[in-house]
């Protein structure tokens, strides 16, 4: 068994994973199924990276990965902040501006 | 000796990190299939959960046991301190704004109510 192998074999099941989480997204009964298929989908993004630059023999694109995985979480909270609000904090209603 | 026992370490570190690659990527398959069958927002976190740590932990240690180079390890080990901070604050965050807009989990006394 080669290191090629057990490289498909992990890229295969990371790839079967992001087939599923995109069918969950487009299932999602609710907008917030819907954000935690996409951020999911974000995680393994971020692991197929990593395990095909070492694989490959390119460890730069392991910085790839760690800016992959911070725009993911900034993403999510900016959509999960624009469902709240419906800006995305520029012009907060009045209302919103409770003490606690 | 030292010969020896340097290729020995080497071997074993290659098998455990290909073990901890495979028990990952099946820990994100469990994830995965538990994000598409279980009932509920709140239900399908637990397996967007399991995504995020056990799959993501297990797979990021198999690439450090792996690592050739220690500024590989380094950034390695920077994603994976980055994926530990965020993921359960997006997942607290999805959660907590669920729960604002008004969707209702699913609890056990439903079910009683439903067939009685």
């Amino acid at each position: 068994m080669t290191m090629t192998f057990w490289f498909g074999v992990i890229m295969a099941s990371i790839g079967i994973s992001i087939i599923i989480a995109i069918l969950r997204a487009s299932l999602g009964p609710t907008a917030f199924d819907r954000v935690l298929a996409v951020n999911t989908i974000g995680t393994l993004v971020v692991l197929s990276i990593c395990v095909y630059g070492f694989f490959d023999g390119r460890p730069e694109f392991l910085d790839i990965a760690v800016l992959y995985a911070l725009i993911n979480f900034i993403g999510t909270i900016a959509i999960l902040k624009f469902f709240r609000h419906g800006t995305l904090g520029d012009h907060l209603p009045p209302e919103d501006k409770h003490d606690g | 000796m030292g010969d020896e026992m340097i290729m020995l370490i080497d071997m074993a570190r290659q098998i455990i990190g290909i073990g901890a690659l495979l028990l990952g990527s099946l820990a994100i398959l469990i994830g995965a299939i538990g994000l598409l069958r279980l009932g509920d927002v709140y239900q399908r976190m637990h397996g967007a959960g399991i995504v995020d740590s056990g799959g993501a932990g297990l797979v990021l240690l198999g690439l450090l046991l792996l690592a050739p180079d220690w500024t590989v390890a380094v950034r390695i080990g920077l994603i994976g301190a980055l994926l530990i901070m965020t993921s359960p604050t997006a997942t607290h965050a999805i959660a907590r704004a669920a729960r604002f807009a008004g969707v209702e989990p699913i609890l056990s006394t439903d079910k009683k109510d439903k067939e009685g």
